[in-house]
């Protein structure tokens, strides 16, 4: 795969490191000692200087024979700006940006970013699963279907623990996919697989359907 | 109309002091407090303090009752992205942005956004200038 990267700082330098092994990567980034840096560590042929959302720089890099682009700057509006181009102008066909400010996630969905990624997401997330908080950790939107691929952890007082997948009263819209164990072991979710506590489940669910499935996953057994 | 600009420059408070003396109500957004000396003193309308792509930053503008927005800042993507929002997650009807880059602002314009580029207009400006002045001669 032909991949251009918005972005070569921490993010965008070691996901080009990832990648380079296996697909041709080019990196555009705007300051010029950034650009040295990669240069001297993974090749000039990896990096670019300009302005990523600059067309005619775009057009230098090879954007209409790209088959992926991925903003990943520190700023929401340039990865946007970056990925919004690459769709409309070179027809890019599939566009990941990363997000910082976790509004923009679904209004970056909404004017087809195929993926988005959230670090302030993704960390609040693991926080709150650390906390006596209930929540469900989104590991990945798919835009296409309007999905979320979310992760929870049993809580030891749930009230699905010790039933059967057959027994668990899921909303419509939600498909258990996953279930990991303590020792982590992964299963499919088989109707006789039993729940445990501390298991974590990987579920896909509809937007609509995610508080429901939240609520069905971790809601605490009624104390007797 | 109640109308928000982002962007409390040169263009965006000039743009506000005029809007406010057709008898529109303002509010007008900066991530520089400093940017607010551009007003004159006797500008009514509300001056916000923040970032005009944060959703937070237009509920506080009340921007779900807003008639028009104006994205007005020298940065054409944070214009794009905060006229998105305006548009998309708070629905609001007329909304404009400037963008500079005149590649980019067909790109937007292609996507449906009410754009203004000020490069082409100045440079038509300055064209018919002196083209004139080459024509009274």
């Amino acid at each position: 795969m032909f991949i251009i990267v918005a972005g070569a700082g921490k993010v965008g330098y070691h996901l080009a490191r990832a990648l380079v092994a296996d697909h041709e990567v080019l990196v555009i980034e705007l300051d010029p000692q950034r650009v040295d840096f990669v240069a001297e560590d993974l090749g000039s042929e990896v990096i670019m200087q300009g302005d990523a959302c600059d067309a005619a720089t775009m057009e230098r890099a090879g954007m209409e024979r790209a088959d992926l682009v991925v903003g990943v700057t520190g700023d929401d509006q340039d990865n946007l700006t970056f990925c919004q181009i690459a769709k409309a102008k070179f027809a890019v066909p599939r566009a990941v940006a990363r997000i910082t400010n976790p509004e923009n996630e679904d209004l970056f969905r909404k004017l087809g970013i195929d993926a988005t990624v959230s670090a302030t997401n993704l960390i609040l997330g693991h926080i709150e699963q650390e906390l006596p908080w209930r929540g469900l950790i989104h590991l990945m939107t798919l835009r296409t279907r309007g999905l979320e691929l979310v992760e929870v952890k049993v809580p030891r007082d749930a009230a699905i623990v010790g039933r059967q997948v057959k027994q668990l009263l899921l909303p419509q819209g939600a498909l258990l996919s996953l279930v990991i164990d303590a020792e982590g072991t992964p299963r499919l979710p088989t109707p006789d697989v039993t729940i445990r506590a501390d298991d974590i489940l990987l579920a896909v669910t509809s937007i609509d359907a995610e508080e429901t499935l939240r609520a069905a996953l971790t809601s605490a057994a009624p104390t007797p | 109309m109640y109308v928000i600009i982002m962007g409390c420059g040169r263009l965006g408070a000039e743009l506000a002091t005029k809007l406010e003396e057709d008898g529109h109500e303002v509010s007008i957004l900066d991530i520089d407090k400093l940017a607010f000396d551009h007003l004159p003193p006797s500008f009514s309308g509300k001056k916000i303090l923040g970032d005009g792509t944060d959703q937070n930053t237009l509920r506080r503008a009340e921007a779900d009752r807003a008639d028009a927005f104006i994205a007005a800042t020298r940065g054409d993507n944070r214009n794009a992205l905060a006229a998105q929002v305006a548009r998309h997650v708070f629905q609001i009807r007329r909304v404009g942005s400037v963008i500079f880059d005149p590649i980019r602002e067909e790109v937007y314009h292609g996507l449906g956004l009410r754009t203004i580029n000020p490069t082409k207009i100045e440079a038509q400006l300055l064209r018919e200038l002196i083209e004139k002045e080459d024509g009274a001669e």
